[in-house]
Order: structure tokens, then sequence, then C-alpha cells
């Protein structure tokens, strides 16, 4: 044993410093915001008196002004800290990947040269390309079928749990629990990973899978983990959704005497479509910013780096601003696109209801 | 009409309540053939649900045992201890992972980084839903773009905002933060705040939005004022969704790697979440399984409770965040 709550006296003041701070500053803002227009309240009831005792007209529409005060009050702390943390960030950033690693000069778009030119980095491009097409496709359909599947069956709710609990789990945490299944041990000692087990039960040799760069295996191992996460909240969603379809089209499509296969394709995929749409675009966006399965199962290494990674190293590792930055921005830009579809859609879905 | 299916007609009514299938899904599943979608459903639910077991059963057996032979040999010789659960959060020496300490920091770290969101959500949501002023569909529309700029494009210039403070053409708006030790839990604090707003507002102001108008009007009407609507009528009714943000913003920082490699990385031991550690401990000691077993369950734990106690909310907030777009 050696471990001493008493050493831990100082997080817990910060802590408590932290919710006091809450407190003072949520309930001050509160106060202050309910107690001075309550005042000019009052002194305009008093100017208005006045001046209706000496019969001026009163002005149409006064109190919107007064309205956008308050709402400035609301929103200061949001908007505030948008402006620190997001927008002024992102601004600067666009900035320094036009300029050298420690951003002292303008290079133009060298970084972007760089980026696109360099082998390794050609390669982290490409392994996040296949990130982004294989995780939301297998995801998505893995979730769907498993709704399906489970749908008004018995003990429903503990099956939909048992997918859905990996979302709980953080990226770390789930990738030491493959970490563990990809274990390897040469072929003359016991496994004490499954998936080698398996292999071995099939009579076949151990592998050391994370090092297996060909058919981009280890990258495709590493993709498991997150459909592994992620099919949970796709079968979420699409469940919803499937039970929010109308009992009497279904009704209606098996009198005309619809099989299994046509009532999938042309009654629920349909009426779920908006619902895969989000699903699809969600997952999507969250795999272009995927950074923890990789850093903790292999530290990039064995080709198996993605741009988010790739980043961080550029950035806070080799001290290349100016390489982390343009990294950062192009994934950015690769988010746009997406987002944009996305607007549209709900628009489309909003006309139409 | 294929054979499979009978006519109408001849398929006998059953009670209300009864198992006939009423949702288009559980038709097809229905129809496929049963026993092979039980199959099908059997092998995703294994798939989904053996590794984590696995690690669980693992992290039980002795040392010795999770390093020399599979963990399904348990089944045959079963051998259970807590020394792995011990040594990992109270152990001594620097190689241990002393996750104890690590667990604190986890919790000071999250704490106030979902208080301060839930707030400062819920005060932006009902000034944009409520409030009447000029430009307020703007900044919305802002607020929700805002989404799309992923976390990596912020860091560097945060971490400049912190270390350096602002300066302008030469001339320090700001002074630098400077802080160290414990204090740089404020850092962290105040960066899992700034990226948790565009989601807090998104996902609370469709709730807010559609609370219903006569409410309100009736509360403007006996005088009350945006701060006492939003005390005494706004907060009690949004609790659900506001509890659904919480569950959110909870998982999201406590199983955050990124933003605590950044910000909080410069206090070590004192500052550190336990998922940078368990990070640390995967990478250096990658075969220290007894330690990575059991670390990693107690990494799970409060989540775990969190999320199976509270399921109902944390579906609810996906659902309003995700199909209602």
């Amino acid at each position: 044993m050696n471990f001493d709550l008493a050493d831990q006296a100082d997080k817990f003041v910060m802590l408590l410093g932290g919710l006091v701070a809450f407190v003072v500053l949520v309930g001050g803002l509160l106060l202050v915001l309910d107690v001075i227009p309550t005042r000019l309240a009052t002194r305009r009831e008093a100017r208005l008196a006045a001046a209706a005792d000496a019969g001026v007209p009163i002005a149409a529409g006064a109190g919107r002004g007064r309205e956008g005060w308050l709402a400035a009050g609301f929103l200061a702390p949001a908007l505030l800290l948008l402006a620190i943390g997001l927008i002024f960030p992102a601004v600067r950033t666009t900035i320094l990947s036009f300029m050298n690693r420690d951003s002292s000069a303008f290079v133009g778009f060298d970084n972007y040269t760089w980026m696109f030119g360099q082998p390794d980095i050609q390669a982290v491009l490409l392994n996040t390309l296949i990130w982004v097409l294989v995780v939301p496709t297998l995801a998505t359909t893995i979730g769907l079928i498993y709704a399906i599947l489970v749908d008004k069956a018995r003990g429903e709710a503990v099956a939909k749990a048992l997918i859905f609990l990996p979302m709980s789990i953080s990226f770390v945490g789930a990738s030491i629990i493959w970490k563990f299944v990809y274990a390897y041990r040469s072929g003359e000692q016991d496994q004490i990973g499954l998936l080698n087990q398996i292999v071995v039960w099939f009579g076949g040799e151990p592998q050391q899978w994370l090092l297996g760069q060909g058919y981009k295996l280890n990258t495709l191992l590493l993709i498991v983990i997150m459909i592994w996460i992620q099919a949970g909240f796709a079968m979420v969603i699409l469940s919803a959704a499937i039970k929010a379809i109308p009992a009497e089209i279904v009704e209606a499509a098996r009198i005309d005497g619809t099989n299994a296969w046509q009532m999938f394709w042309r009654i629920t995929l349909p009426a779920i479509r908006p619902a895969v749409i989000v699903v699809v675009v969600t997952i999507t966006i969250a795999t272009l910013k995927v950074f923890d399965i990789v850093r903790t199962m292999t530290n990039g290494n064995y080709e198996t780096s993605v741009i988010a990674n790739e980043m961080y190293n550029q950035s806070f590792r080799y001290g290349e601003t100016g390489h982390g930055s343009a990294l950062a921005v192009f994934l950015f830009v690769l988010v746009i696109p997406i987002v944009i579809f996305q607007i549209r859609n709900i628009r489309k879905q909003r006309s139409e209801a | 009409m294929t054979t499979t299916n009978p006519p109408a007609a001849a398929v006998p009514v059953t009670k209300a309540g009864g198992d006939r299938p009423s949702t288009a899904a559980g038709r097809v599943r229905k129809k496929l053939s049963s026993p092979l979608a039980t199959g099908i459903a059997l092998v995703i639910a294994l798939f989904w649900s053996v590794p984590t077991f696995g690690l669980l059963i693992s992290s039980f057996r002795p040392e010795n045992e999770i390093k020399t032979s599979g963990w399904w040999t348990f089944f045959t010789d079963p051998q259970l201890t807590l020394s792995n659960y011990d040594e990992v959060l109270f152990g001594g020496s620097a190689s241990s992972g002393q996750l104890a300490g690590y667990f604190i920091n986890s919790l000071v770290i999250t704490i106030p980084a979902v208080l301060f969101p839930m707030a400062i959500c819920a005060l932006a949501a009902y000034a944009l839903a409520w409030i009447d002023f000029r430009g307020r569909d703007w900044i919305y529309i802002l607020i929700f773009a805002l989404q799309i700029v992923p976390l990596q494009m912020a860091l560097v210039p945060l971490l400049r905002f912190f270390s350096q403070g602002v300066e302008l053409f030469g001339v320090q708006l700001l002074p630098a933060w400077g802080l160290s030790g414990e204090e740089l839990f404020i850092q962290v604090w105040f960066a899992h705040t700034c990226f948790a707003i565009p989601f807090g507002v998104y996902l609370l102001h469709n709730f807010i939005s559609e609370l219903p108008r006569d409410v309100m009007e009736a509360a403007r009407v006996d005088g009350a004022n945006h701060p006492k609507i939003f005390r005494t009528i706004v907060l009690p009714l949004i609790t659900p969704v506001l509890a659904s943000f919480g569950i959110f913003q909870f998982l999201w920082v406590w199983n955050d790697l990124l933003v605590a490699l950044i910000f909080a990385s410069g206090g070590g031991r004192d500052t550190n979440p336990m998922t940078v550690r368990l990070a640390e401990l995967a990478g250096t000691r990658g075969n220290e399984w007894q330690r990575l077993t059991s670390g990693a369950f107690v990494s799970m734990i409060v989540p775990l409770i969190v999320f199976l106690s509270l399921q109902r909310y944390f579906v609810r907030g996906l659902l309003a965040g995700s199909v209602k777009g």
C-alpha cells in the first residue's frame, strides 16, 4: 500500500475551487440579469408615468433593445468561450498551416505540398480513407441487422445493452480489450490471445497481427475496434427509427403479400432512410477524428497511422507546427462536405414534413 | 403472391398484446427462417461481449496464469485473486500503475468539466429559443456550424493562449496564465467546456424551443422576467434532456485522451487522468497484462455504472440529438 488520501488534498482543493467558481459565476450571472433589468424596469415605469402625466406619446417597440441586452447576458459565456476556444484557434491554425515549423515565416503552400508529396504521409492519408470507407459502412450495416433481428424478440433490452455497452468504454479501454484479443506468443507456447488461439485450434500458426501490413491487415484489425464501439450507436438510432414506422403501412404491405426480403427493401429501408443518413454521417465524422485507438494500439507504427494521430505527432512531438496545422486544416476540409450534405438533408426532410 | 405468405384472412386473429409483430422489422425477422436469424443475432452478441468478458476474467487471475495461459482455461482451472487490482491501484513502484491517484485526477477533471457546459449551454439555448432579439438565428447557425471544427484545429492556438496570453501587434492584451501543477486542471476544464458548447447548445435548443408557448406567455403575463422563467419554469422542464447532455459530456470527458494529453500532461502524476496513464502502460509495458487488464477495468467502472443506471436518459439524448436533426 502506497496510497495516502492526504497526498491528494491539493486536488480536492482545486475541485472545491472549481465548484465554488461554478456557483459564483452561474449564480452571479443570473442574479445580475435578474436585478438590473428589474431596476431599469421600475425606473422606466416611473418615467413612463411621468411622461403620461405630461401627455407625451409613448414610443412603440421600446422594449426590444432591452431584451437584446438580456440575451447578450445569457449568451455571453457561451460566445466568449467559443471565440477563445474554437473560432480564434481555427483561424489561427489556418494561418499557421502556411507558416514554417516554428511559425516565424510564411512559406506558402509548402506544408501542403509536403503533405501530399511525402510517401509516409500518403500512407497516412490512404489509411484514413480506408477507415472512413469501412467503419461507417460496416458499423451501420451490423447495427441495422442487429436492430432488425432483436426487434420484438424476447430479452430485447438485454440483447441491445450488450451491443451498446462498448459505447461507454473509453477508446483506450477498448484498445486494451482488443490488444488482449490480438496478443501473440510464439508457436511453442500456449496462446493467451483469443484470436491466435482460434487460429491454433484450426491448426494454423499464430500471427503477429499488429505487424501484418499485407492488405493493410493491421489497419483493418484496428478498424474492427472502432466498429465494435460504433455499431451500438447505429443500432440504437436505427432501432428507434424502425419502431416509428406506422403499423398501417406494414399491415398494408403484408396484405399485399410482400415477403420478408421485399418488406425490407421497399418498406423498412425507405422509411428509415433519414436515420440511416444521420448515423452514417455521425460515424464518418467520428472516424475521421479517430486518434486514441491508433495511439494506444500501435502508436501509428507499422503503417497504421491516420491523419488525427499524425497531426498530434507533428505538432506536439516533433514540434512541426506548420505540418501539424496543415493536417488539421485538411481534416477540417474533409468534414465540410459531409456536414453540408447533412444540412441539406435535414432541410429537405423539414420541407417534406 | 408467394406461397410463404398466407392470405390475410387465413391469419388467425390474435388478442391485442399477443406476440404478433406489429413493426416492419419484427415482421422481417419473423419471416426470416427463425433459427438462422437467432443464430446471426447470437454470433453478433457473442462477438461483442466475449472480448470484454475475457478481459474481466483475466483481471482476476494470478499474474503468472495470465501470462502463460489463455483466460478460457479459467473454466477448467479456476483461480481468482484481487492482487492485480491491489497492485495497479495502490502499488508503490513507479511501474505499477498507481491508478488510485489517477482515478482521483479523472474525477477532479470530470465534475467541473460537466457542470460548466451544462449551465452555459442551458443559458445560451434558452436565450436563442425564447428571447427575442435581432440576429438570433444567425448566432444559432454559427454555433451549430462550429460542431464541424475538429478539435485538432483548436489545440495549438489554445495551448498558446494559456502559455503566452494574447498578443496583438506586439501589445500584450491578456497575460499568460502560467499555470503549473494542480492548477493545470483549470486549463483542462476550460478546454473541455469550450469544446462542448456547440453540441450542447444544439441538443438543448432542440428541446427548449419546443416547450409550450402558452406556459412561457402565461409566466410573462404574470410579470416574471427571463432569469426567473429560466430558473423556475425552464430548468425543471428540461431536466431529462439536461441529464442526457450531462451523461454525454461525462462519458466524453472521462474517456477523453487527446485533450488530457495536451492540456494536463504538464502536471504528470498530479493531473493526468486515467486514460493517459493507461495509454502509457499499454505503450511501455505492453506485456504486463495483469496491470493492463485490471487497470482497464478500473477505468471502465465509473462510466459503466453511469451508463447502466442512466441508460434511458442517454438513449433519449442520442435520439434527440440525431433523429430529430
